[in-house]
């Protein structure tokens, strides 16, 4: 398991727990950049071939 | 085979699980923690770990729905400030009514039973208006901006309250600040109360009583949950909640998810959808009914026959938005046969 700020309180806890929810969010980040230029490669192809089937 | 110390298959669960939360976060606005942190307790996480990690998870899918809502133009942010004001007044005095009520004993039943009241009644309300049909001032993704028919009458009411300043919102509405804060309030006293999140609140409140088009509603509200979510799981991050191995996985899947679901709400003709929206809210209404049973005479399997009626409702409705997209598609296709050269 990859449990994050074990920490009890203070300053350690809160830049783990913000350096947490930056990864979070820059997994969201990379996911909406990535699977937009899959969109933008694939949509279009994807659209058609979903109306023709 | 392991990876981030879970093995294949339960990644491959949570990717899947992601992707169909995802859908619904993008169509609906909701439909987040009230679906994650049932089936991570029920799968043996710890409590603090379930909500913190359905919090982060809330977090990331609402920042990649929003970003897509924008996109298509849907994101009212001044509205959205407004709702972020009113409602974190609301969630302090919401918070304060459960310690009152832990003081006294009654806390569990009376949210429980509210809880239950709340979700089931809004479903109601939804599928009513659904099956009234267009006439009926029902939900429609369509309007760009909002027709006076398509306006709720209990919205019209509101926006009729002409008490300065007055706020232009997107959709050609205009609607008073006291009003906006005080519907912000009230979704904020309930979710404070209910400890949940607040979208299947607050999105039909934006619609029903300050009268924004459906689109905007959703992408206001996914913009509210980004600052919600993000000080929720931070807070549950500094004591240990939030699991990276659950957040991760999920989020790959909900990324996809949420942008079919943003991009149904541009396609699809969404009348047989808002029952089964309504249905959804029916079915999680009754699923916390089953559970709170399971807990007061302690019987296990009601907690998983919960989740079952929790993750079918789910999937009841995400399969419809699918299909109903794949449709609306088809409908649209070009009649014309390609020629031959």
């Amino acid at each position: 398991m990859v449990a994050g700020g074990g920490a009890t309180g203070g300053l350690p806890a809160m830049v783990d727990a913000a350096t947490l929810i930056g990864v979070v969010l820059l997994e969201a980040i990379v996911l909406y950049v990535g699977y937009g230029a899959a969109e933008q490669v694939l949509g279009d192809r994807l659209i058609e071939r979903l109306q023709n089937a | 085979m392991e990876f981030l110390g879970i093995s294949l298959a339960v990644l491959v669960m949570f990717v899947g699980f992601g992707l169909l939360i995802g859908i619904l976060f993008g169509f609906f606005g909701m439909g987040g923690s009230f679906l994650v942190t049932p089936a991570l307790l029920v799968m043996g996480y710890p409590s603090r770990v379930a909500v913190g990690s359905g919090l982060a998870f809330v977090f990331g899918t609402s920042v990649i729905a929003t970003l897509k809502h924008r996109d298509l133009g849907q994101v009212d942010y001044k509205l959205g400030v407004l709702m972020i004001a009113g409602t974190t007044a609301g969630i302090e005095v919401g918070k304060e009514m459960v310690l009152y009520l832990e003081e006294l004993g009654m806390a569990g039943s009376i949210i429980s039973v509210t809880y239950v009241v709340l979700l089931g009644g809004i479903g109601l309300f939804v599928t009513y208006e659904a099956l009234k049909g267009n006439d009926g001032g029902g939900i429609d993704h369509d309007a760009e901006d909002a027709d006076a028919e398509d306006i709720p009458d209990i919205a019209k009411t509101i926006q009729s309250y002409r008490v300065p300043p007055m706020i232009s919102l997107r959709g050609g509405v205009s609607v008073s600040l006291w009003m906006i804060l005080g519907v912000a309030f009230v979704t904020g006293l309930l979710s404070g109360f209910l400890g949940v999140g607040g979208g299947f609140i607050r999105m039909p409140a934006l619609f029903y009583l300050i009268g924004v088009p459906v689109p905007i509603a959703v992408g206001t509200d996914l913009f509210e949950i980004v600052f919600s979510g993000g000080i929720g799981s931070f807070l549950y991050a500094m004591d240990g909640g939030v699991d990276l191995s659950i957040v991760l996985p999920l989020l790959a899947g909900s990324a996809l998810g949420a942008r079919v679901g943003s991009a149904a709400t541009s396609i699809v003709d969404e009348g047989e959808i808002k029952v089964y929206f309504g249905l959804m809210l029916l079915g999680g209404s009754v699923a916390v009914a089953v559970r709170e049973l399971g807990n007061v005479y302690d019987i296990a399997v009601l907690n998983t026959v919960s989740l079952v009626l929790i993750l079918g409702s789910a999937l009841l409705v995400s399969g419809a938005v699918v299909y109903s997209s794949v449709s609306a598609l088809r409908e649209e296709a070009p009649t014309d046969p390609p020629t031959a050269d």
